[in-house]
């Protein structure tokens, strides 16, 4: 609150130029960012930050839309056949299911599945120094494992580039999404989302209530083809009309969805542990086993399925801190483009990149606009341009090293070593621009990933 | 080591350090944190103290995830409203992180705050770590 106060008589503002003095105006009249419209990762957002989908949304209408044919199907041809010969409730029944499908289908792929916020620019530099206090050279990467003791089980847990940060247990990162999940199972192009942590029990419930809705359905198109043949009706066209097809196709790979998943619960396992083998009997009877389950069938569902609902981890609909919504106004819009060009480049390269832009960024825009000369500090990107290209590939020979030791070194030391070189060069509205030659010549194998 | 002051700057000490406490796994992906006294407070804060507010800590979030008869209660109910039960009602966990978090104010309030110190809530930090801000000794009043 007190900051919030102060900065409307802070000096600096009052010594730049008027074209900062426009942009300062401008952003606090901007309306406060949520976090969701700043989030690094690919996700889509709906309805203010309520509803989160993969960028990659796959084939989630195909989903929907097989679901709803087959259901409209049921309803319009088989439905009075059956009400009129057997009872009224085959298409109550049929539409509870239904509508638990597709409820469970749009929680499944609305939820956050337990995204983990990518990690802050300090515990960033927290973590290296503590792996490179074994005062290595500066090129040297960052180891990526970390071994420790789960249950009384040796558990390797992974640095992972993107997030800067080792990942917890059962933590795994998606490339589609971009973002690390707890208690990573698959990423679900039918449901279109990642399934983790916060979204497994309602992928099992809407797969456990599509096997039932298939098997109904399948179910009552056979009475219905059963009771027409006996009818002595005309059988061809029946079959033209039902469901038929779609469901016998879909009943059994749902079935078969649903055993493995089944099995999957029962023993706390993931997907994505199953598929790799994490722990498997193949490994050495010492190995092996589970260290997350609890040995019993009914404990293991129960955990799963009906265990406390964690909450997001990445706050969505918060609002962005105004220091920090100072940097990203200026630069948001530059930003973008070299984030979605980089999806090639390896992670480190993105992730040292990341770390440098956010390290001049937020921690101290205000020290180095103003510090240099003030004129030049809030010219728009278009006259900085010139300047910024120019000088930034020599810049970026001597800065190539920067990222690492920037890493290592703390927050003031960084900016020492970065401030004259930008007062020299360009000033900071033309960072990106720097940032993005820096990429390319980053992309000569500077770090080099085992 | 900033070339201009603000009044911000006179009215909050810098920040001198920020120590990170990382998660404790050993007991499984709960969620735990280390109990283990950094070097970096040796002089600030008295040890005894600082590890009753992580075991505090580490106690409320074990009761936010116990499996007991009332998670699997909330569970159910949720599972037969297709899970649209969660969009009016709070959970449990949500209610222990809300203690948690008047427990953290608490705490800044009576023992960090007056020596400098600050503790930010691990959920704003995604439950990864409780990363405790240490400001410069100024003797100018107390931080945020």
């Amino acid at each position: 609150m007190k900051s919030c106060e102060y900065q409307q008589i802070d000096p600096r503002a009052l010594s730049v130029s008027p074209l900062s003095a426009q942009s300062h105006p401008q952003t606090k009249a901007q309306r406060p960012r949520r976090k969701w419209e700043v989030f690094p990762g690919k996700n889509r957002f709906f309805c203010n930050g309520r509803i989160i989908l993969s960028r990659q949304s796959g084939v989630l209408p195909l989903t929907l839309g097989l679901i709803v044919i087959t259901c409209g199907l049921f309803f319009a041809f088989d439905c009075p056949f059956l009400v009129e010969h057997l009872t009224v409730f085959i298409p109550v029944i049929g539409g509870a299911l239904f509508v638990f499908v597709i409820l469970s289908l749009f929680r499944t792929s609305f939820t956050d599945p337990g995204i983990l916020p990518r990690a802050t620019p300090d515990e960033a530099a927290d973590i290296e120094r503590q792996i490179d206090s074994s005062g290595s050279s500066s090129y040297r990467p960052p180891p990526r494992t970390k071994e420790i003791l789960i249950n009384q089980q040796v558990v390797k847990l992974k640095y992972c580039f993107t997030c800067k940060m080792f990942r917890p247990p059962r933590t795994s990162h998606c490339s589609l999404c971009d973002n690390c999940v707890e208690r990573f199972d698959h990423h679900c192009p039918w449901v279109g989302n990642c399934v983790g942590k916060r979204n497994y029990r309602f992928f099992y419930s809407f797969i456990i209530s599509l096997s039932f809705l298939t098997s109904f359905i399948f179910g009552c198109v056979i009475t219905h083809l059963t009771l027409r043949c006996h009818a002595g009706k005309s059988l061809i066209q029946a079959i033209q009309e039902s469901p038929l097809v779609i469901c016998f196709f879909s009943v059994w790979s749902i079935l078969g969805l649903s055993g493995f998943h089944t099995y999957l619960v029962a023993s706390n396992l993931t997907t994505n542990e199953d598929i790799k083998g994490s722990w498997s009997s193949k490994r050495g009877a010492e190995d092996s086993g589970n260290p997350y389950t609890y040995n019993g069938i009914i404990k293991n569902c129960c955990a799963t399925l009906c265990g406390p609902m964690p909450p997001s981890l990445i706050d969505r609909r918060g609002f962005v801190p105004p220091d920090e919504a100072a940097a990203a106004a200026c630069t948001s819009e530059i930003e973008l483009p070299p984030f979605t060009a980089k999806n090639d480049t390896n992670m480190c390269t993105q992730s040292t990149k990341d770390v440098l832009e956010r390290m001049l960024h937020s921690s101290d825009f205000h020290g180095v606009c103003p510090a240099g000369p003030p004129k030049t500090s809030p010219l728009g990107l278009e006259a900085s341009d010139s300047l910024g290209a120019a000088r930034a590939p020599s810049m970026c020979s001597r800065r190539a090293d920067s990222p690492c030791t920037t890493c290592a070194r703390s927050r003031k030391d960084s900016l020492h070593s970065i401030n004259p070189a930008f007062r020299l060069a360009s000033p900071s509205p033309s960072l990106p621009r720097v940032n993005l030659a820096l990429s390319d010549t980053q992309e000569k194998g500077f770090i080099p990933l085992p | 080591m900033a070339e201009t002051h603000s009044l911000q700057e006179l009215q909050t000490p810098p920040v001198s350090s920020k120590v990170f406490i990382q998660r404790d796994y050993t007991s499984g992906t709960i969620c735990r944190f280390q109990t283990k006294f950094p070097s970096e407070l040796e002089n600030r804060v008295d040890k005894q103290q600082f590890e009753d507010t992580i075991q505090t800590l580490n106690n409320l979030y074990a009761e936010a995830e116990k499996l007991g008869g009332r998670s699997y209660l909330e569970g159910c109910l949720a599972c037969l409203t297709a899970y649209t039960v969660f969009l009016c009602l709070e959970t449990h966990y949500e209610k222990v992180l809300k203690k948690i978090s008047r427990f953290i104010k608490d705490q800044n309030e009576k023992i960090y705050a007056p020596r400098g110190l600050l503790l930010t809530d691990p959920i704003e930090r995604g439950l990864r770590v409780v990363e405790i801000t240490i400001f410069e000794d100024r003797g100018v009043g107390s931080g945020r």
